[in-house]
């Protein structure tokens, strides 16, 4: 069987669901056996380099460059799957939503308790920083997404069930226990 | 002697007493019907409209409803799961539910039906309302963000004189639970303590004490919600 | 001031179930509710202030807030939007130098908005400190606000005279109009009033009533068609102390106003009709129901209870019934279009919330005050006066055989000649709009935002209980409306502001159908997206009531109507689109960071 190419991002994420997938331990053997890695920060290759059959999401999009790579995943995956509660519905980045992002600025670089050596009150505004989002966006709202797999962190047989599956076409049938939102 | 009645539920037949709920008879016959706003010891009010089953084509609110005798239910169909889970679906999308942060996870009746009905992802977009965080009352935060409207703390926590100490306040899509502002400085640890049990999802949380249970022995770590029920 | 409303509380005896009345006392006294009055209140009915707070906060007329001198609520519905609303919004908004949801500085002037106030043959209209001002235009507005900058009474800003009938009678002095087009069994001036209660009520039992009603076929006019006398004989075999009538005057169903016009022109037959059926259930006790936008009437509506009082047709023993005894009383509400719902009308008449109540039990067996209790609405209980009167054989030559009888509609939007038309059920909807002088019709609202929009393949549809109920709601629209969005997202909006909020599901369906409705108006959707909002309206069927069940046939019955609209509208050429605009959401971040947005790839 030829190898499915697989590519992963973190966005507005914490790297916890990459960690998971480290966490099926051994049976990354089997995985590599199964797979090969293209633009992720597992082989940390930078750029697509060609057609990837399956991208992984972790993190929803709270500013424009995670918005551009989101779509860039869509661009150059056939299937796109959000790992995970941020990439799902936002996660705990998402507690800023609803709250006026100029309140959010200010108690972060002006008003906050660790504000420290930013004596001069300034907002980070240089052209080469992503400007954020209104508000942080789960990435189906912004691009489609074919599936989900939920949890903080995904427990790491969800993930490996899942990925067997969508590669050998298998049946997926999940325990219970798998599924949980934290 | 209570007279016994017979209905049935998805072509099963069950035997139960005259004036119970279908609800009720359901659950003391093995079967689950979903509840989130239903609460024993309370009066039954129809808000989540989870309990739904379909009788002579109507739907119903199993939890309100009386059976009566040759009354048939549909319950587990494909129709019905797919209304509940899309109820599920839609509390969380308009309440914000970040489970990963919240101290009820593991134990909240929300999420557990939301697991037992497999919700990858609500189909619904998020609304992310600005909602309120109370935490004026020496035992209690309330925090709106977590609340389904579900009623039961209005409906089970009370003064010796019936007073509520939790009450809806707007309608329709602004709906809230404000907790009273003079009983909630007053309310007693005790009693505190009953509105967080009460409370279904994370919305009621005892100050002093959090995260009691790890993780891994939580009421719905390992078993579905329902499967208490279920034989 | 705390004596005032110490006062007030013993006036209703501390009855918490007449929180209402003391709420509506309050508010005239001191202008608002304040917290101070709240714990009072709370305290003397022992009750929580938040318990307080929740029926206070339910109602739209209810104010916690400080409220101006004098308050300005226009209507929002669609006739008034269709009429120009706009434009008289934007003059209220320039001469009072606010915008609509805030008082003025000074707290002279309060604007706001409100859902339909049954003036839909009117429009635009607005009720000024519960003076109604209809056909509003921006040049009557600039004058109104003048007026009240000079210190004008409000009364002094009418200068149109008063509207027609009973309208111009000194204690009512409205300028609404009745606009009375067509007169039919019901509203023809052939009955000596109280007639019934005289000459036939002595010499007839109360059964023998209530097989008269049920023979006649008639079924509730309030658009639910449940047949009333099989409600009554329900009603009269329930058992308990006391047992209500209850007349629901609660008419708030947008584009709907032909109870306003009875209790109006014909309020004596809608009090006999109390009375009968007070007679038939057995029942000593009636409360009419007034929605709050009616209030113009109800020192008129109590001047007719106690002239009947006098007569003996209200009281004790009436008219010379040895054991019948019955009186009536006026609840007035408060702004809320679910309490049109009966059961949500018996929780407002007992001071709560006006939420729905579960079914099982029935008002039938257990309503106001969970005793047996019969809820008619205005027309139905005017009509059976004419059915006692004239017999059920009469009654049954009218309308068809599916639908017996006549039927108010309440006919507005485009046409030449919005008013109340009396016709019999059978009627076609073509013949509807050519009675009225509609042309060039694009579709016809029938029964409200609650029924459902019909376009020209379906004006050969006939008026029926089977095939098209209705409480006689019919709004207009010409060919240059845009359905969509003048009509259905109006809709929506109402629902989502009417809805009581106690069910999951319309609580939060309507909401999120009108952001799909609005991507789809935005010329954001896709195909899916209209697929969706059919699919996701199935939700509400597991609602509680008639609102949450009904809440999503604006877009259900134009997508099933008027497809080719929202066709016209989603983008072809993409599957999917999930609305989001990268170039609009780092808006708000970029105005804070003071730079400008700069995108870096063709994304």
């Amino acid at each position: 069987m030829e190898k499915k190419i697989i590519a992963t991002t973190s966005l507005a994420g914490c790297f916890g669901c990459h960690m998971s997938v480290l966490d099926i331990d051994e049976r990354i053997l089997d995985l590599i056996e199964l797979v090969e890695f293209n633009k992720s920060p597992v082989d940390d290759i930078k750029t697509f380099t060609k057609p990837v059959d399956i991208g992984i999401i972790e993190g929803g999009c709270c500013n424009s460059e995670n918005v551009e790579v989101l779509r860039s995943f869509r661009k150059n995956c056939k299937i796109l799957i959000s790992l995970g509660e941020c990439a799902i519905m936002g996660g705990l980045p998402a507690l800023r939503n609803g709250i006026p992002i100029e309140e959010c600025l200010n108690e972060a670089y002006i008003n906050g308790p660790t504000v420290g050596l930013n004596t001069q009150h300034i907002l980070p505004n240089d052209d080469e920083l992503p400007m954020l989002l209104d508000k942080v966006y789960p990435c189906h709202e912004i691009v489609k997404i074919d599936y989900y797999l939920p949890g903080c962190p995904p427990r790491a047989d969800l993930i490996w069930e899942a990925l067997v599956a969508l590669i050998t076409g298998s049946k997926l049938d999940l325990p219970y226990e798998v599924i949980k939102f934290d | 002697m209570t007279n016994k009645i017979k209905i049935k539920i998805d072509g099963k037949e069950i035997i139960t007493d005259q004036g119970k709920t279908i609800v009720e008879a359901a659950h003391e016959n093995g079967i689950f019907i979903p509840t989130l706003c239903n609460f024993a010891g309370a009066l039954p009010k129809g808000c989540c409209r989870m309990c739904t089953i379909k009788i002579n084509n109507r739907f119903m609110t199993s939890c309100t409803t009386p059976a009566a005798h040759g009354m048939e239910v549909e319950n587990n169909t494909n129709e019905i799961n797919d209304f509940r889970k899309g109820i599920i679906e839609l509390l969380f999308v308009s309440g914000n539910h970040f489970c990963p942060s919240c101290e009820k996870s593991g134990n909240c009746e929300l999420q557990a039906l939301a697991y037992r009905y497999q919700m990858m992802v609500p189909r619904f977009p998020y609304d992310f309302p600005m909602k309120s965080v109370d935490g004026s009352s020496p035992y209690i935060i309330k925090d709106q963000n977590r609340c389904i409207l579900c009623k039961r703390c209005i409906k089970t926590i009370k003064d010796d004189q019936g007073r509520h100490y939790f009450a809806f306040k707007e309608r329709g899509h602004k709906l809230e639970v404000l907790l009273d502002d003079k009983m909630g400085k007053e309310i007693s640890s005790a009693l505190a303590k009953k509105a967080m049990e009460n409370c279904p999802v994370g919305s009621i949380i005892f100050k002093e004490v959090g995260f009691e249970v790890p993780i891994g022995q939580r009421k719905y770590d390992h078993k579905p919600i329902g499967s208490e029920i279920e034989n | 001031m705390k004596d005032r409303i110490i006062e007030i509380i013993s006036k209703y005896n501390g009855d918490s179930t007449r929180l209402m009345d003391i709420l509506h006392d309050i508010q005239a006294h001191a202008g608002y509710i304040d917290e101070a009055t709240i714990a009072l209140l709370a305290d003397k009915l022992t009750l929580s202030a938040a318990q307080i707070k929740e029926t206070v906060s339910f109602y739209h007329f209810y104010s916690d807030k400080p409220l101006a001198k004098v308050n300005i609520y226009l209507n929002d519905s669609v006739t008034a939007n269709m009429n120009g609303r706009k434009d008289v919004l934007k003059a209220f908004e320039d001469a009072c130098g606010i915008k609509i949801g805030r008082v003025t500085t000074d707290g002279n002037i309060g604007l706001f908005s409100t859902s339909c106030i049954g003036m839909n043959d009117q429009e635009p209209a607005a009720i000024i400190n519960d003076r109604v001002f209809t056909r509003l235009t921006p040049y009557r507005t600039k004058q109104i606000i003048n007026g009240l900058k000079q210190g004008q009474h409000v009364k002094e800003l009418v200068v149109e005279g008063c509207g027609d009938g009973n309208n111009a009678l000194p204690i009512i002095d409205a300028m609404v109009y009745n606009n009375i087009r067509r007169k039919g069994a019901l509203l023809s001036h052939d009955y000596p009033l109280f007639t019934v209660i005289k000459d036939i009520l002595p010499k007839t039992s109360s059964e023998e009533i209530t097989d008269i009603i049920t023979e006649s076929n008639i079924r509730g006019r309030g658009g639910a068609g449940f047949p009333t006398g099989l409600k009554w004989k329900f009603g009269s075999r329930a058992k308990g102390e006391h047992r209500f009538i209850i007349c629901n005057a609660d008419e708030g169903e947008p584009g709907t106003f032909k109870d306003r016009v009875l209790l109006t022109e014909y309020p004596e037959m809608v009090f006999e009709g109390m009375v009968a059926a007070g007679y038939a259930v057995g029942a000593d006790i009636g409360l009419l129901y007034l929605r709050y936008e009616y209030k113009y009437l109800l020192v008129y509506l109590n001047g007719i209870l106690e002239n009947m009082r006098k007569n003996n047709f209200l009281g004790q023993s009436i008219a010379g019934i040895g054991d019948f005894d019955f009186d009536i009383r006026i609840q007035l509400g408060a702004g809320a279009y679910i309490c049109g719902e009966e059961s949500a009308l018996i929780e407002s008449l007992e001071g709560k919330r006006g939420e729905p109540r579960d079914k099982p039990p029935f008002p039938v067996e257990k309503g106001y005050l969970n005793l047996p209790t019969v809820v008619n609405n205005v027309e139905t209980l005017a009509t059976v006066v004419k059915i006692i009167k004239n017999g059920a054989a009469w009654y049954n030559q009218l309308g068809n055989k599916d639908s017996v009888g006549t039927k108010l509609l309440s006919i507005s939007g485009d046409c030449r000649f919005p008013g109340i038309y009396e016709v019999e059920w059978g009627l076609k909807i073509s013949d509807i709009l050519a009675m009225c002088g509609a042309n060039e019709v694009q579709a016809i609202q029938v029964g409200g935002p609650s029924g459902t929009l019909l376009g020209e393949k379906d004006f050969d549809r006939e008026l029926s209980y089977s095939d098209l109920p209705t409480g006689g709601s019919m709004i207009v629209f010409n060919k240059n409306r845009d359905l969509l969005s003048e009509v259905v997202l109006n809709f929506m909006n109402f629902f989502i502001e009417e809805s009581c909020g106690t069910c999951s599901t319309c609580r939060n369906m309507p909401y999120v159908l009108r952001g799909k409705l609005l991507k789809v108006i935005n010329g954001r959707g896709v195909k899916t997206d209209i697929e969706d909002m059919v699919n996701w309206a199935n939700l509400l069927k597991v609602s509680r009531c008639g609102l949450g069940q009904t809440a999503a046939n604006p877009i259900v019955s134009s997508i099933r109507n008027f497809r080719h609209l929202y066709d016209a509208l989603v983008q072809k050429e993409i599957e999917y689109d999930s609305g989001f605009s990268l170039e609009t959401s780092v808006l708000e971040s970029c105005k804070a960071v003071r730079r400008q947005p700069l995108f870096h790839h063709n994304a």
